[in-house]
C-alpha cells in the first residue's frame, strides 16, 4: 500500500468508488471544517469484468431497520455460525445454507476482495426490456428519413424479447398498433388536451375490468404484454414495425409561411407515460423521445408557433420574459415524476439547428434517467453513432444498460446520509442515518434510478455526526454500504452490494494526514456537482460567490502563508490543482450561461450530473494534446500559449472534439504537401489527432461533436474560448509575440484568478 | 297557417274532438258557438293570404265557364246523387231549379257571372247536362277560358274540338243520363250524381238535382225510402228556391249518412234530432264524391305530352302527376317552382278572407327531363353578376329597360340603376334589348351565373366537395351483414359518383370512417401499399387525425380503397362492442371538411341509439302515454344543445349529412335526424334490416342516394316585388336569420316550401314578381348562382283567385306547415285546425263565390275539388294522427321526411297510387290506371299494385286466379306462397310476370326513394300495412273515411255560413 494515488485508483477499480477524503475527520465540528464535505463519486454499476455475480441471494441483518448485507468487514463467528453486523452491531445466525461456513470455507462475500459483490435474484418475475419510440413526424424530410433508417436498425440491436412501441406525433399523436395483419392501425389523440392517465388508458382500451387493488406490484407482466397491443415481442412485429416505420410519413397539416409546424411533444409524452403506467407498472422500460423541434400546442408547449416569436433565451428568462416556461416545466415535471414512479425512463433525443425546448423537458430525463443527445440534425453520424451506442453491448454481450434501480445507503453510525446528485429520484425513505442537513437529493437514504449504465455516477454527499466530545476509538472504521438493486438487461433482477470502509482521523492531531488523504480531482467533481445543483435553482452569480467561498475556505484551512503575504501562499500537492479545477468550473458552461442558450446549458449540465470522475474532470477542464515535428503527441497545458502556428492541437472537453491546426500546419496543408510523396511525415503528423480523435469517439457517450479546424478558422472559437487566457488584447506586448495566441477577452486569466485567491487567502480579515 | 297562427288559434278542441273524434263533435251540440269564432274573422289563424292558384282548367267543367268554377256538394247528397250543380249564375241559377238538370246548363251556358260553380261532384251531373242544353255554350266557355290561359297549348284545343262532351272531359258529360253506371266510371262521382242521374229528371231544387229524392233511393240501394225524418234540418238550410219535395230525401240521406258510420252525427244538426240517429243506411256511393284519381286522369288526358310554355303571367300549371314538356319562356318551370295559388289577391285583406294559404314550393335543383334543356350559365366575367343596387336582385326577365337601355328600372323595388357599360345594348322599338333572345338573363325563368370570389367564402374559390362514409361496426351492424353489403356495395358504387356532364371523373373527394364506441379514420392515400386505420378515442371533443389521405380522388386510390373495403368487414367481424356514439360521428365528417376547407355530405350508417358516453348521448324517451296529451309534442322535438349546435356547424361548413338508420327498435329518430333535416340531408330507416329482405331496397336508395345531382353549401334567398314577402321557409334548412335559407346541400328531390304574407296591396296591372337565387357549389366545386324567376298575377277577385289554386301545391303546404306546427302545440288542436281552415277556405268560396244556392249544398271550388281527400289523408298520417300502436320513430321519421318533399312526392304520400293488375294487358305498353284509394276497389279475385313513394305493395286477392299466381309466383296457388316470396318476385319468362315486374321497377326507377316491396295476401297479417294507405278509407290508427270527412266539413262550412 503506497501512495494515496494509487490506494485512491484501487477502490475506484475495484468498487467504483471515489471519496473527497478518505480519512475521516472524527468529528462533525471538525468535517465542517475541512470545507469539502466527506462525500464520494459512486458509479453503482461500474463494469467489472472479474466480478461475475452469485446465484444466491444476499444474507441480511435481521434488525428490521437495518437490513444490512453480510459483508467482509462483519465479525464472524464461524463455531456459533453468527455475524456481527457492523453497522448496526446486531449478531445476527447464518441462514441454514450457511451451515458448512468455516475460516477455511468462507462464502465470498466475506473475502476482502468482495467489498463489491453481485447477487442475483431468483425469485420474481423476470420482465421483458421494453422500448418505446416516440417520434416527432414535423421534420424536414431528409430528416425523417435518418432517423426512420436509424429506428429501423436499432429493431436489429434489440434482444428479440424485448418489447417495442411506436408511438409518432405531430400536430396529433398516433399510437401505432403493431399487431394488425393487413391494415395498420393507430390510436390518435388531439394534440392539445391534456388527458388523464386514466382517461388515456381508456381510450386505447387498455382498462379491463381487472382486478383493482393490485397496484405497486407488478401485474404479471407476461399477461399485461399480451394484452396490450402496442408493446409488442421485437421478433414478433419486427416486420410489421419495420414498414410502418418506412412508410412513416412528414407530418401532413400544412405549415403556414411564417408558423412553426404544431408539435405536441407535451401530449406525446403524456400519452406514453400513460400508456406505459396502465401496461406496466413497476417494470423497466425505455420512452425514447426523438424531437425535431419545440413543442409548439397543447400542454408542455415552450413557444408559440408564430415564428416571429423566437424561443427564450437566457436573457428572457433573467427578465422573466418566458411565458410557457413555468408552466411547460411544471407540466414536464409531474410527468417526469409519474414516470420515475413506475420506474420507467425517458431519453430524448432532440435533433435541430435551433432550441428545442430541453429547458423544459430536462426533468424527463433528469430525473428517470434517460439520455439526452442533442444535435444539428438527425442525419448526422453524430446522432447516429451515439444512438446507436444506446444500445451497445458489454463483455457479456448483455446491453449496458439496467433499469429500475434502487439504491440504499447505509452509514455506521458515525455518519448520516446528506443526499446524492445524480440521474435519481428520491423514495423518501427515512431511516436513522438521513441527515436533516440536505445536501442535493436529501431527506432519504433511498434513491430511484430508472435507468443507469455502467458510467452512471451518482454524487453522495454525508455528515459527519460524531460529537467531538465522543471521540471514535482508535482505529475504528466508518463504514458505508451501497446495496444497488436493479434490472439486469437479461431481465434478471440483481443485487449489487458494495461496502466500504474509511479510517477516522483526529482532525486536530492528523491534518496532515487527512490533507493528504484528499483526493483533489474527486473533491473538484463533487463541488461541481453540487454548485451545478444549486444553479439549477439560484441565480448564477450567486452560485459563484458560493463556490469562491468554498475555494477561498478550502485555501484558508489548507494553504500555508504568512498572513497577508499572497507571495508566501503555498499549497500541497494534495491539493495543488484544485484551484485550477475551480477556474475552469467557473468559466465551464456548467455555470455560466453566456453564449449557451438554455437548452445548452441544461444539455450539458444534465450530463455533468451523471458521468464518472474522469469524464466529469475532461468537461471541467478540458484536455489538450499537442502534435509536431519536435516529438511525440503530448498533453499540453489548456493556455492560450500552447497554440502555437506549427503545432497541431486536440482539444476534447467531452462535447467536443477539436482538432486545431497551427497557423503554418494550415498553410502546409492547404498548399497540399500531405499529398506530395516527399512529405509522408506531414501527412502523418496530419492523421495522428485524427486516429487519436477517432479512439476517443468510439468511446464516448454521447458522440461529441467532431470540429476540424484550424488557425483563423471560425470554428476555432471552440478551442479559444476554453484555453486559460494568458495571453490576450491587453496584456499581448507584455507577453511577447513569438509564442501562442491572444484571445480577444476580458475574462480573467488563470494568473489573475491564482493572485486573486492567494491575496483573499492570506487576507486576514476574511 | 303560419306557426303562430296555430299557437294564437282557439282551443277548438273540446268542441271538436278532431277527426277521430267526429262522433263526439257532432253529436255535442255546444259544438256551434265554438265554431263560431271561426266563422268570424279569422284572426285566430294567422291565415295566409290566400294564394288563388288556378289550375289551367283541367277539368273541363270548370273550363267552360270563363269564371271560376265550384262545385257545390249537397252534403245530403252523398247519396242523393242529387248532386245538382249548378253553373248558375246568378240570374240563371233559379231557372236551373226549376228545371230538371238541364236548367243547369242553362246556367253554364250563360257565361255572365263570372262565378261559376260547379258542384264538383255534381260536375258529372252538370256535364251530362251540358252536353244536352249547352252545345252552343261551350264554345264561349272555351273563349273565356282562353282569356285565362291564353297559353295556346293548354286544355283550350281540347275544349274547343269536343264542345260538350269534353267538357265532360270529366267524362261524365256526355252519358250524363245514363245515370249510375256512368257515374261511377267517370270518376266525377260524388255518389250525388250517380244519384241525380235518375232524379234529374225530378226537377232537382235543391242545390240541386240531387235532391230530386225519389231517384235517390233508386241510386243507391241502401237508402230505399228516404228517411223523412231529417226533412227538417234540411230545410232550415234549404235555400227558398228548394223544392220540398226534395228535402225530405235529403234529409233522409244525410241522416242516414250521420247515422251509418258515425252514430253521433246526427246530433250535431241541429234541424234533425234524434231522428236522424236511427236509420242505418250503411253506405253511400263513393264513386259520388270528387276523385282523385279521376282528376289526375283528366288532367292527363287533356295537358299530357303536351308543351307548357311559360310565357305567361300567373299561368297554372298541369298537375304534377302530368307528363308534360316546359318550355322555358321567361318563368321558372313548375319543376322549379309551384305555387299554391298563381293569382294573389291584391289585398291582406282578401287574403285573410279566404285564408288560402300563398306560399311557393322551390324545388331549386329539380331534374329535369331530358328533353327540356339544361340551365344556361351566364358568366359575366369578374364584374359578377348584375345587380340592382337597392334590393340585389339579380338580372332577370322583369327588368324593365329605360332611357335608351342605359338604365333599367328593378321590377322588384323599383330602383333605377345605371347599365354597365360592358352590359349596354341599344332597345328596339318595342323597348326590349336587341340582344334579348341572347341572353338567358333576359328571355329565361331559370339561369345560373358563374359567382365570382366575393362570393366565396373567404374568398377563396372553394375545393370540390367530398363524400364521407361513416360505417357503424357495432355488433349489431357486423352481424346483420350490413357493413358488408355496403362495402360491397361502395366498391361498384364509387364509379358512379356524380359528375359534372362531360367530365371524365368525378371532382368529388371520399374518405371513410368506421366507428362504434371510438372512430376509425382510414387513410387510403395513393401511394400506400394498404390502408391505416386512425381510431380516435377522445370522442368528447372529436378531431380529424390527418388530412393528407383521408379525402382522396377515388380514382387514383381505387386500389386502397378496394383493399379496405374487403377488409372492414373481417376486421371488426368478431367485435362485440354495442354501444356507439353519434354526435362525435357527425361532428367528425364537420371537422374533416374544415380541415379541408370543402363541403360535403356524409353518409351514416347507424344502427342503434347512441348510448355510449359521448356528446350527443340519448336515452330512450318514448313514452307511449304522452301520444294525445299536450306533451305528445316532446315526441317530435330533438334533444337540445349538442345536435342544435351540430346542425349549426355542419350548415356553417357546408355539410350534409344523410343518415340511414338500421334499429332494431326505438332510438329517438327525432333527435338523431335533427342534424340531416337542418343541412339538406335525407334519413332512411330499415327496421330489423336484414340482408335478405331489406338488402336490395337499401342498395336502391343508397345507389339513388349517392348518384343525385345536388349543390353543396347553398344559400337561397327569396326576392319579391314589392307588396308582398316571403315570411315563412320549410324544408330541410337552416335559417340564421329571416331571409337567408341555407342548406348544407340540397339535392334535386328538395324542396323549400316559402310562404308569402302581403305587406301592401298588390296591382293587378303589374303582377307579382318573385326570384329565387340559390349560391351553391357543384359538384365540381365551382361557385354558382342559380336563379329562377316566377311572375304571379294579382286579383282583386277571390273567384279568380280560387281559380288559379293548385290543390298539390296546396297540401304540401297544408302537410309542411301542419307537421312544424306539431312540435309546439298537441296534435289534436293542429288537426283541428286543419279542418277548419278547411272549412273556412271552402266556405269563402261558397260564400264569395258561387252564385246562391242551396246551403246544404256542398260547393267546391273546382281547382279544389279534391282538397279535401288529401286534407283528410294528411290528417291520417301517422304523425298526426296519435295512435299509440305507431312507433314514435316512424312519425317522426314521416314528419321530417315530408318536410323536405316537393309537391310531387306530398302528393303521392298522401294519396297513392293503386293500380289493379289483374286484367292488364300484359303485351300492351300502358300501365294501368290506378283506380281510387278505397278497400272497395279491392276485389277478391283482383291483384293490386300500391304505391306511394315509401312502400310498394302487391296485393293478392283472396280469390286470386291459380293462373296469376302461377305466371308470377311459379307457384300453383296462393296457399303455396311462403315467406321468402313475400319480399320478390321471381324472375319468370312469362308475359305477365315480366309485365308486372316492368311496372315495379318502373315505379322504383321514378321514385326519389326506393321503395320495398312488400307482397301480402288478403287477410294475411301484413294486410294492415297495406290498408293503411288506403286513404279514402276510415284510418286503421283513426281518423275518418273520406265521405265522413266530407260531411264534417260541409257541415261546418255550414255552420261558417249562418
Amino acid at each position: 500500500m503506497s501512495t494515496y494515488q494509487e490506494f485512491i485508483q484501487q477502490n475506484e477499480d475495484r468498487d467504483g468508488v471515489r471519496f473527497s477524503w478518505n480519512l475521516w475527520p472524527s468529528s462533525r465540528l471538525e468535517a465542517t471544517r475541512l470545507v469539502v464535505p466527506v462525500s464520494c463519486l459512486f458509479t453503482p454499476l461500474k463494469e467489472r469484468p472479474n466480478l461475475p455475480p452469485v446465484q444466491y441471494e444476499p444474507v441480511m441483518c435481521s434488525r428490521a431497520n437495518c437490513k444490512a448485507v453480510l459483508n467482509p468487514l462483519c465479525q464472524v463467528d464461524f463455531k456459533a455460525k453468527i455475524w456481527a453486523c457492523n453497522f448496526c452491531f446486531q449478531r445476527n445466525p447464518f441462514p441454514p445454507s450457511y451451515a458448512g461456513i468455516s475460516e477455511v470455507n468462507q462464502p465470498a462475500e466475506l473475502m476482502p476482495q468482495f467489498s463489491t459483490i453481485e447477487y442475483i435474484v431468483q425469485h420474481g418475475p423476470s420482465a421483458p426490456l421494453i422500448f418505446l419510440y416516440v417520434v416527432d413526424t414535423c421534420l424536414e424530410e431528409e430528416d425523417l428519413q435518418a432517423l426512420k433508417e436509424s429506428l429501423q436498425m436499432s429493431l436489429s440491436l434489440l434482444p428479440p424479447n424485448a418489447l417495442v412501441g411506436l408511438i409518432t406525433f405531430g400536430r396529433m399523436v398516433q399510437v401505432h398498433e403493431l399487431t394488425c395483419e393487413g391494415i395498420a392501425k393507430s390510436y390518435v389523440f388531439r394534440g392539445t388536451k391534456d388527458l388523464s392517465s386514466k382517461q388515456i388508458q381508456e381510450m386505447l382500451g387498455l382498462t379491463k375490468p381487472a382486478a383493482p387493488g393490485q397496484q405497486g406490484r407488478p401485474v404479471a407482466p407476461q399477461e399485461a404484454a399480451a394484452s396490450c397491443r402496442f408493446l409488442q415481442p421485437v421478433h414478433r412485429v419486427d416486420m410489421n414495425l419495420t414498414d410502418l416505420l418506412g412508410e412513416l410519413q412528414r407530418d401532413p397539416w400544412p405549415v403556414p409561411q411564417g408558423k412553426r409546424p404544431l408539435r405536441s411533444t407535451g401530449v406525446a409524452l403524456s400519452v406514453a407515460v400513460g400508456l406505459l403506467e396502465g401496461a406496466f407498472p413497476n417494470t423497466g422500460a425505455r420512452v425514447m423521445l426523438f424531437i425535431g423541434g419545440p413543442p409548439t400546442q397543447g400542454p408542455g408547449m415552450v413557444v408559440g408557433d408564430e415564428l416571429k416569436t423566437p424561443i427564450r433565451s437566457w436573457h428572457d428568462i433573467q427578465k422573466d420574459n418566458a411565458r410557457h416556461l413555468k408552466k411547460a416545466t411544471k407540466y414536464y415535471e409531474a410527468l417526469a415524476n409519474r414516470s420515475a414512479v413506475n420506474g420507467h425512463s425517458v431519453d430524448i433525443y432532440a435533433c435541430a439547428l435551433d432550441q428545442t425546448g430541453l429547458l423544459e423537458m430536462k426533468c424527463l430525463s433528469n430525473l428517470t434517467g434517460g439520455h439526452i443527445v442533442m444535435g444539428d440534425s438527425f442525419n448526422t453520424s453524430l446522432f447516429k453513432q451515439t444512438f446507436q451506442r444506446v444500445f451497445s453491448k458489454d463483455y457479456n454481450g448483455d446491453f449496458r444498460m439496467a433499469f429500475g434501480g434502487n439504491l440504499e445507503v447505509k452509514t455506521s453510525r458515525e455518519l448520516k446520509v446528506c443526499g446524492a446528485i445524480g440521474p435519481c429520484v428520491s423514495l423518501h425513505s427515512k431511516g436513522p442515518s438521513v441527515s436533516e442537513n440536505e445536501m442535493g437529493i436529501g431527506g432519504t437514504n433511498q434513491w430511484k434510478l430508472c435507468s443507469l449504465d455502467p458510467s452512471t455516477t451518482l454524487g453522495v454527499y454525508f455528515e459527519v455526526v460524531n460529537q467531538h466530545n465522543a471521540p471514535v476509538p482508535q482505529g475504528g472504521r466508518g463504514a458505508i454500504q451501497f446495496v444497488t438493486q436493479y434490472q439486469h438487461s437479461n431481465t434478471q433482477r440483481r443485487i449489487r452490494v458494495t461496502t466500504i470502509a474509511r479510517n477516522w482521523a483526529d482532525a486536530q492531531s492528523q491534518i496532515q494526514h487527512i490533507e493528504s488523504s484528499f483526493d483533489q480531482e474527486a473533491a473538484a467533481v463533487l463541488m461541481a456537482r453540487l454548485g451545478v445543483f444549486r444553479a439549477e435553482s439560484e441565480e448564477g452569480p450567486d452560485v459563484l460567490r458560493w463556490l469562491d467561498r468554498q475555494l477561498i475556505r478550502l485555501c484558508q484551512k489548507f494553504g500555508q502563508f504568512n498572513k497577508d503575504d499572497p507571495t508566501s501562499f503555498r499549497l500541497s500537492e494534495s491539493l495543488s490543482l484544485y484551484p485550477q479545477f475551480m477556474f475552469h468550473l467557473r468559466r465551464s458552461p456548467f455555470l455560466q450561461v453566456f453564449n449557451n442558450s438554455p437548452d445548452e446549458s441544461s444539455y450539458y449540465r444534465h450530463h455533468f450530473v451523471r458521468q464518472d470522475l474522469t469524464q466529469s474532470l475532461i468537461m471541467i477542464q478540458p484536455i489538450l494534446y499537442s502534435y509536431s515535428f519536435h516529438g511525440p503527441p503530448e498533453p499540453v497545458l489548456l493556455d492560450s500559449s500552447s497554440i502555437l502556428p506549427d503545432r497541431i492541437l486536440l482539444m476534447d472537453t467531452f462535447f467536443q472534439l477539436v482538432i486545431y491546426h497551427g497557423e503554418t500546419i494550415a498553410q502546409w496543408r492547404k498548399a497540399g504537401y500531405q499529398e506530395m510523396p516527399e512529405y509522408e511525415n506531414f501527412k502523418q503528423l496530419l492523421q495522428a489527432p485524427l486516429d487519436d480523435a477517432q479512439e476517443i469517439l468510439q468511446t464516448r457517450f454521447p458522440m461529441p461533436r467532431y470540429i476540424d479546424t484550424e488557425h483563423g478558422g471560425s470554428q476555432a472559437r471552440f478551442l479559444l474560448s476554453k484555453v486559460n487566457p494568458s495571453q490576450t488584447h491587453n496584456n499581448l506586448y507584455a507577453w511577447g509575440q513569438e509564442t501562442g495566441a491572444p484571445i480577444l477577452t476580458d475574462d480573467v486569466s488563470l494568473q489573475v484568478f491564482m493572485d486573486h485567491l492567494k491575496k483573499l487567502a492570506v487576507s486576514s480579515s476574511a | 297557417m303560419s306557426q303562430q297562427g296555430y299557437v294564437a288559434a282557439p282551443p277548438y278542441s273540446q268542441a271538436q274532438p278532431g277527426i277521430g273524434g267526429y262522433q263526439g263533435g257532432f253529436g255535442a251540440p255546444p259544438a256551434q258557438p265554438l265554431y263560431g269564432h271561426y266563422g268570424g274573422p279569422p284572426q285566430g289563424f294567422n291565415a295566409p293570404p290566400a294564394a288563388g292558384m288556378m289550375k289551367s282548367p283541367p277539368t273541363s267543367p270548370a273550363a267552360m265557364p270563363p269564371p271560376p268554377v265550384s262545385s257545390q256538394y249537397n252534403p245530403s247528397v252523398q247519396q242523393n246523387g242529387a248532386h245538382p250543380q249548378r253553373y248558375a249564375s246568378p240570374s240563371a241559377a233559379s231557372p236551373p231549379y226549376g228545371q230538371p238538370s238541364h236548367s243547369v246548363y242553362n246556367s253554364m251556358a250563360s257565361p255572365a257571372p263570372p262565378t261559376q260553380q260547379l258542384a264538383n261532384q255534381m260536375s258529372a251531373m252538370n256535364l251530362g247536362s251540358y252536353g244536352k242544353s249547352h252545345p252552343p255554350p261551350p264554345t264561349s266557355s272555351a273563349a273565356q277560358q282562353h282569356f285565362q290561359t291564353p297559353a295556346p297549348a293548354m286544355g283550350q284545343p281540347q275544349m274547343h274540338s269536343a264542345p260538350a262532351p269534353h267538357m265532360a272531359s270529366q267524362n261524365q258529360m256526355s252519358p250524363p243520363q245514363s245515370p249510375l253506371t256512368n257515374m261511377p266510371a267517370s270518376g266525377q262521382l260524388m255518389g250525388g250524381q250517380s244519384m241525380t242521374g235518375p232524379p234529374m229528371g225530378a226537377g232537382p231544387p235543391m242545390g240541386g238535382q240531387s235532391m230530386t229524392g225519389p231517384p235517390m233511393a233508386g241510386m243507391n240501394r241502401p237508402f230505399p225510402g228516404p228517411p223523412p225524418s231529417g226533412q227538417g234540418a234540411f230545410q232550415q238550410h234549404g235555400t227558398g228556391p228548394t223544392a220540398p219535395s226534395g228535402y225530405p230525401q235529403q234529409s233522409g240521406q244525410f241522416g242516414g249518412l250521420m247515422s251509418g258510420p258515425q252514430p253521433g252525427m246526427p246530433g250535431a244538426f241541429p234541424g234533425s234530432p234524434g231522428g236522424l240517429a236511427g236509420p242505418p243506411q250503411k253506405k253511400l256511393d263513393p264513386d259520388s264524391i270528387p276523385s282523385t284519381t279521376q282528376v289526375i286522369e283528366d288532367d292527363k288526358a287533356r295537358l299530357g305530352g303536351q308543351v307548357f310554355s311559360t310565357n305567361i303571367r300567373g299561368q297554372v300549371p298541369p298537375l304534377v302527376t302530368t307528363d308534360f314538356t316546359v318550355q322555358d319562356q321567361g318563368n321558372a318551370s313548375p319543376r322549379f317552382i309551384r305555387c299554391t295559388t298563381y293569382s294573389l289577391p291584391c289585398t291582406a285583406e282578401l287574403a285573410k278572407q279566404c285564408q288560402v294559404p300563398l306560399a311557393s314550393i322551390i324545388k331549386p335543383f329539380a331534374k329535369l327531363p331530358k328533353n327540356e334543356t339544361p340551365l344556361y350559365v351566364v358568366n359575366h366575367g369578374e364584374t359578377g353578376p348584375i345587380r340592382c343596387n337597392r334590393c340585389k336582385a339579380y338580372m332577370c326577365p322583369y327588368m324593365q329597360f329605360i332611357d335608351g337601355g342605359r338604365r333599367y328600372q328593378c321590377s322588384f323595388c323599383n330602383c333605377v340603376n345605371e347599365v354597365p357599360v360592358f352590359y349596354f345594348q341599344h332597345l328596339d322599338h318595342m323597348g326590349r334589348r336587341v340582344d334579348f333572345y341572347e341572353r338567358p338573363e333576359l328571355s329565361l325563368g331559370s339561369y345560373e351565373f358563374v359567382a365570382t370570389l366575393d362570393y366565396c367564402k373567404n374568398n377563396k374559390p372553394p375545393n370540390p366537395p367530398a363524400y364521407i362514409f361513416m360505417i357503424d361496426v357495432s355488433y349489431t351492424n357486423i352481424k346483420s351483414g350490413l357493413v358488408k353489403l355496403v362495402c360491397d356495395e361502395l366498391k361498384t358504387l364509387l364509379e358512379k359518383l356524380p359528375r359534372e356532364d362531360g367530365a371524365e371523373a368525378s371532382a368529388i373527394k371520399v374518405g371513410f370512417v368506421t366507428y362504434n364506441k371510438v372512430l376509425h379514420f382510414y387513410n387510403v392515400k395513393s401511394a400506400l401499399a394498404q390502408p391505416q386505420m386512425m381510431v380516435v378515442s377522445d370522442i368528447a371533443e372529436m378531431f380529424v387525425p390527418l388530412l393528407d389521405g383521408f379525402l382522396v380522388n377515388y380514382q387514383d386510390s381505387r386500389a386502397v380503397i378496394y383493399n379496405l373495403l374487403d377488409q372492414i368487414p373481417d376486421m371488426f367481424a368478431d367485435t362485440n362492442e354495442s354501444e356507439t356514439v353519434f354526435a362525435p360521428v357527425i361532428q367528425a365528417g364537420v371537422e374533416a371538411f374544415k380541415a379541408a376547407e370543402c363541403s360535403g355530405k356524409l353518409f351514416i350508417f347507424h344502427s342503434s341509439m347512441p348510448t355510449a358516453e359521448a356528446p350527443g348521448k340519448l336515452k330512450n324517451r318514448d313514452d307511449k302515454k304522452l301520444v294525445n296529451t299536450d306533451k305528445e309534442k316532446t315526441l317530435f322535438q330533438p334533444q337540445k344543445g349538442v345536435y342544435e349546435q351540430l346542425s349549426k356547424d355542419c350548415v356553417a361548413q357546408g355539410c350534409c349529412v344523410d343518415l340511414f338508420l338500421f334499429p332494431s327498435q326505438y332510438l329517438d329518430l327525432a333527435s338523431m335526424a335533427d342534424v340531416p333535416s337542418h343541412t339538406g340531408g335525407s334519413v332512411y330507416k330499415y327496421n330489423n334490416f336484414q340482408v335478405a329482405t331489406d338488402g336490395e331496397h337499401f342498395l336502391r336508395d343508397l345507389r339513388k342516394d349517392l348518384q343525385k345531382s345536388l349543390g353543396f353549401d347553398a344559400v337561397m334567398r327569396v326576392r319579391t316585388s314589392t307588396g308582398f314577402r316571403a315570411t315563412d321557409f320549410f324544408g330541410a334548412i337552416y335559417m340564421n336569420n329571416t331571409t337567408d335559407v341555407e342548406m348544407a346541400a340540397v339535392d334535386c328531390d328538395k324542396a323549400v316550401t316559402v310562404e308569402f304574407k302581403h305587406d301592401d296591396a298588390l296591382s293587378e296591372e303589374l303582377g307579382a314578381f318573385m326570384q329565387c337565387a340559390l349560391l351553391y357549389t357543384t359538384i365540381s366545386g365551382q361557385r354558382r348562382l342559380r336563379i329562377h324567376n316566377l311572375s304571379l298575377n294579382c286579383t282583386s277577385q277571390l273567384s279568380e283567385m280560387y281559380k288559379c289554386c293548385e290543390t298539390d301545391s296546396l297540401i304540401n303546404f297544408f302537410a309542411k306547415s301542419a307537421y312544424r306546427a306539431i312540435l309546439n302545440q298537441p296534435v289534436k288542436n293542429v288537426r283541428d285546425i286543419l279542418v277548419n281552415q278547411t272549412a273556412h277556405m271552402l266556405a269563402c268560396y261558397r260564400k264569395n263565390c258561387a252564385s246562391p244556392s242551396a246551403a246544404s249544398q256542398l260547393i267546391l271550388p273546382d281547382s279544389m275539388k279534391v282538397f279535401p281527400v288529401y286534407m283528410n289523408s294528411l290528417m291520417k298520417t301517422a304523425p298526426l294522427v296519435g295512435s299509440t300502436e305507431l312507433s314514435t320513430d316512424d312519425r317522426a321519421h314521416q314528419r321530417l321526411s315530408v318536410m323536405a318533399m316537393g309537391v310531387e312526392d306530398s302528393q303521392l304520400q298522401l294519396y297513392p297510387r293503386l293500380i289493379p293488375l289483374h286484367d292488364v294487358d300484359a303485351s300492351g305498353e300502358a300501365v294501368p290506371a290506378p283506380v281510387r284509394c278505397s278497400e272497395e276497389r279491392l276485389s277478391d279475385s283482383g291483384l293490386f299494385l300500391l304505391e306511394n313513394g315509401h312502400a310498394i305493395f302487391l296485393w293478392l286477392g283472396q280469390a286470386s286466379p291459380p293462373d296469376l299466381i302461377q305466371s308470377l309466383f311459379n307457384v300453383p296457388s296462393l296457399a303455396h306462397l311462403q315467406q321468402e316470396h313475400m319480399f320478390t318476385l321471381p324472375e319468370l319468362d312469362n308475359p305477365l310476370s315480366k309485365k308486372v315486374r316492368g311496372i315495379i321497377s318502373e315505379l322504383l326507377e321514378k321514385r326519389p326513394n326506393s321503395m320495398k316491396l312488400q307482397i301480402v295476401r288478403q287477410r294475411d297479417k301484413p294486410e294492415m300495412l297495406f290498408r293503411q294507405l288506403l286513404v279514402e278509407d276510415k284510418g286503421l290508427h283513426g281518423g275518418a273515411s273520406y265521405m265522413d270527412f266530407l260531411c264534417y266539413v260541409h257541415r261546418e262550412i255550414r255552420q261558417l255560413l249562418t
